[in-house]
């Protein structure tokens, strides 16, 4: 393949799919200058504040290099080629019901055990047509409201919350802290916006589910969510189905905010669009993630697990800077055919007696290759700060790679660092003893899997593990044999 | 007499090059028990090995017919289902597989197998606690990993509570008596001997024949450097027993 239609798969998202917005000024010809910016910012109507910020970025975006020090290939991205902004699809564009979609991914769907109003919404269909999805989302925002929790879009946020937003936005993820925070802090369209007031406890698992009219956001998602002093909350990203997404570059930035005594759960199920078996096609997820365990006993929890993409760049991590305050790790990481993940976290110990957890599950199969890169940091300041850390990687097959790099900087001698590693595969002995049971050899590669996944999978929300299982099986159907 | 359940004619097996079974011959009726004993690397649980299916082992002559059906032509799933059953000497941990989840999965499979329906969660406990009392087992164990920290004696008492919940047509079980004390050898005898039916068979692969006073065979065979060099009925186990093994070495050499 000559690398024009490659690049051309990989920039033209929005064009491929040929779908025209009705009204030319909804979408802005490719390119990124000053002029994209103040196109983005006045559509959203944002506040000044919010347009100079991204000012800010644009221009530290253009002093910044793409960084390559990830183990992950890919061919070089033409960001002048990208349009930074479409207007949000209308409901009339996607399919009209489920006979219009792609059986192969309603087979999928239905491996997964979606339920069947959920595959259509997943699949794209226009919500109305298929559920009542106004009275859901209506209960589901006067139980929050009731609860004064605020979750909202991020482009809403701006105008309800301007102080809010203006207090946190960036104080994490600063605009000039990477190059794709860099670019997303210039160009986000929206993303989830939530906080929770002073000794809340959040009702509800906060998801996107819920969230229906930011359903098609775009590549560049921005989330904040801040939870006050002793306040509590979970939050569930992603779906659990394979999302067709036409975006390629998906380069989002995920802030969390803990003050005192408050806790935050942030749980992940990504399965974007891995690209086929050869490699053609599939998500360049670059995510920055990070949390801040500003007020002493706070707690950040980061779960994930990460099926798909074809390259995923992410690194959710805490800042542990309360005293007492607790930073949490759960990953599974799996990749099949030619999929590359570098995925880890940073624990950086600011505080005293602060306190992380990193248990990294890696899963290769195929052509595939899996990288733990991870940091811990213990600052002179951390006194009594401790860290346990356990990686452990599962090959299945012999051409796929895993690699583990464990960085750890001590500067308190006080400080309690342990890390384990293991690298095994799944042995003939276990698989024998499967099938000798009778189960076949991909329930019995299936079962050896979430064995191995257990200790994360468990810190997942109930149904939410039971569904990341079922994704398990289907991201390594055809892994072995 | 009844076709026979198992019918092994001429069996011979290598493993990488070496030949381990050089030209095996044995019938196994429905509702009988045999034992194959005979000394470390006679060949035993290589017999067992290839029957289940394990691969590794390369069958260079000979047949073996089960229930009618060409044995070695069927993979191990398939003959796992069919009702053959193999418990294993060594039996493997699986680290973070529920013991429950393995053995329902296996129960299921088997009965999808048959067009039966499968076990809800609810029928399948009662089965297994049925079971688990029977082989005086802890009901923690459904709920720990599989064979995952547990002792040898208990990782034997797994593989027959797994058999006893199966209830195969075929019982292979490849010395099931070592690693036990006495307590623990009489309730895994119990067990075998709960699973004899007039339509099931049960092989006892043994070095010992102390199983066997628990457990009384209907025949005896005895391997020797990868052949059956005597068969003869539960005496010749005690003959074995006071003679050791040497005699019929030399008998077979």
């Amino acid at each position: 393949m000559s690398r024009d239609p490659q690049l051309e798969s990989v920039l033209g998202r929005g064009y491929q799919h040929g779908f025209v917005t009705d009204i030319e000024s909804d979408t802005v010809p490719p390119g990124l200058d000053e002029e994209t910016v103040r196109f983005i910012s006045a559509k959203k109507q944002e506040p000044q504040f919010l347009l100079d910020w991204r000012l800010r970025a644009l221009e530290r975006w253009l002093t910044m290099k793409e960084p390559h020090w990830a183990g992950v290939n890919y061919p070089p991205i033409d960001y002048q080629a990208i349009s930074y902004y479409s207007a949000p699809k209308q409901k009339t564009e996607g399919p009209k019901s489920l006979s219009e979609v792609d059986p192969q991914l309603l087979a999928t769907y239905e491996k997964l055990g979606v339920p069947l109003h959920e595959r259509a919404r997943l699949a794209g269909v226009a919500v109305d047509a298929v559920f009542d999805s106004v009275s859901v989302a209506t209960t589901f925002k006067e139980r929050l409201a009731a609860a004064g929790v605020v979750f909202c879009p991020m482009s809403e946020a701006v105008r309800t919350h301007p102080e809010l937003v203006e207090q946190y936005l960036g104080s994490v993820v600063p605009y000039g802290d990477n190059f794709f925070a860099a670019l997303n802090s210039a160009v986000f369209t929206d993303g989830s916006f939530v906080y929770v007031p002073p000794g809340v406890r959040c009702p509800m698992e906060l998801s996107t589910y819920f969230r229906i009219n930011a359903a098609k956001t775009g590549q560049f998602e921005r989330t904040l969510i801040i939870a006050d002093r002793g306040s509590h909350v979970s939050y569930l990203e992603g779906c659990t189905a394979p999302m067709r997404d036409e975006n390629q570059l998906h380069a989002a930035v995920v802030e969390l905010v803990a003050l005192d005594d408050a806790e935050i759960k942030y749980s992940t199920v990504q399965n974007w669009y891995p690209g086929d078996a050869r490699g053609r096609g599939g998500i360049y997820n670059f995510v920055t993630k990070r949390g801040e365990c500003r007020g002493r006993n706070s707690k950040i929890s980061w779960t994930q697990v990460e099926t798909g993409s074809a390259i995923t760049w992410k690194y959710p991590s805490c800042v542990l800077r309360g005293e007492h305050s607790v930073g949490e790790f759960y990953s599974v990481a799996v990749t099949s055919n030619r999929q590359q993940a570098d995925t880890g976290t940073k624990m950086i110990h600011l505080g005293a007696n602060t306190k992380s957890t990193i248990i990294a599950k890696g899963i290769s199969a195929g052509h595939a290759s899996n990288t733990y890169r991870g940091l811990v940091s213990v600052m002179p300041g951390a006194t009594g700060a401790r860290n346990f850390t356990q990686c452990d990687s599962l090959l299945i097959g012999p051409d796929c790679g895993a690699h583990t790099v464990p960085y750890i900087e001590t500067r308190n001698p006080q400080a309690v660092v342990e890390h384990e590693a293991s690298t095994s595969k799944i042995s003939e002995e276990q698989l024998f003893y499967c099938l000798q049971r009778g189960l076949s050899e991909e329930d019995a590669v299936n079962l050896i899997v979430s064995g191995f996944c257990r200790t994360v999978l468990r810190e997942l929300p109930m149904e939410f593990a039971v569904e990341a299982q079922n994704l398990l099986a289907v991201s390594l159907e055809g892994a072995v044999g | 007499m009844n076709m026979p359940l198992l019918s092994i004619r001429n069996l011979h097996v290598n493993v990488a090059d070496r030949e381990v079974l050089r030209g095996i011959d044995l019938e196994l009726p429905a509702g009988q028990v045999h034992a194959i004993m005979g000394p470390n690397g006679s060949g035993k649980s290589s017999l067992s090995h290839v029957l289940a299916g394990k691969p590794g082992y390369a069958v260079t002559a000979g047949t073996v017919d089960w229930q009618g059906q060409d044995l070695l032509s069927l993979p191990p799933e398939e003959r796992a289902r069919d009702g053959l059953f193999l418990g294993f000497q060594y039996p493997v941990e699986i680290p973070g597989v529920n013991n429950a989840y393995l053995l329902r999965a296996a129960l299921n499979a088997a009965r999808r197998a048959r067009g039966e329906s499968e076990l809800d969660a609810f029928d399948f406990l009662s089965l297994v606690k049925e079971r688990m009392a029977l082989m005086k087992m802890d009901e923690a164990f459904l709920s720990r990993g599989v064979n995952e920290g547990f002792s040898g004696g208990e990782k034997k008492r797994n593989e027959i509570l797994q058999m006893l919940v199966l209830q195969p047509r075929l019982a292979i079980l490849d010395e099931t008596d070592s690693g036990l004390d006495i307590d623990a050898l009489k309730v895994v005898a119990g067990g075998i001997n709960s699973l004899r039916s007039p339509e099931r068979a049960i092989l006892l692969v043994t070095h010992y024949q102390r199983l066997l006073d628990h457990v009384r065979p209907d025949r005896v065979h005895v391997l020797a450097r990868g052949r059956i060099v005597k068969s003869g009925g539960p005496e010749l186990a005690h003959e074995l027993e006071q003679r050791g093994y040497d005699w019929l070495a030399e008998e077979a050499a």
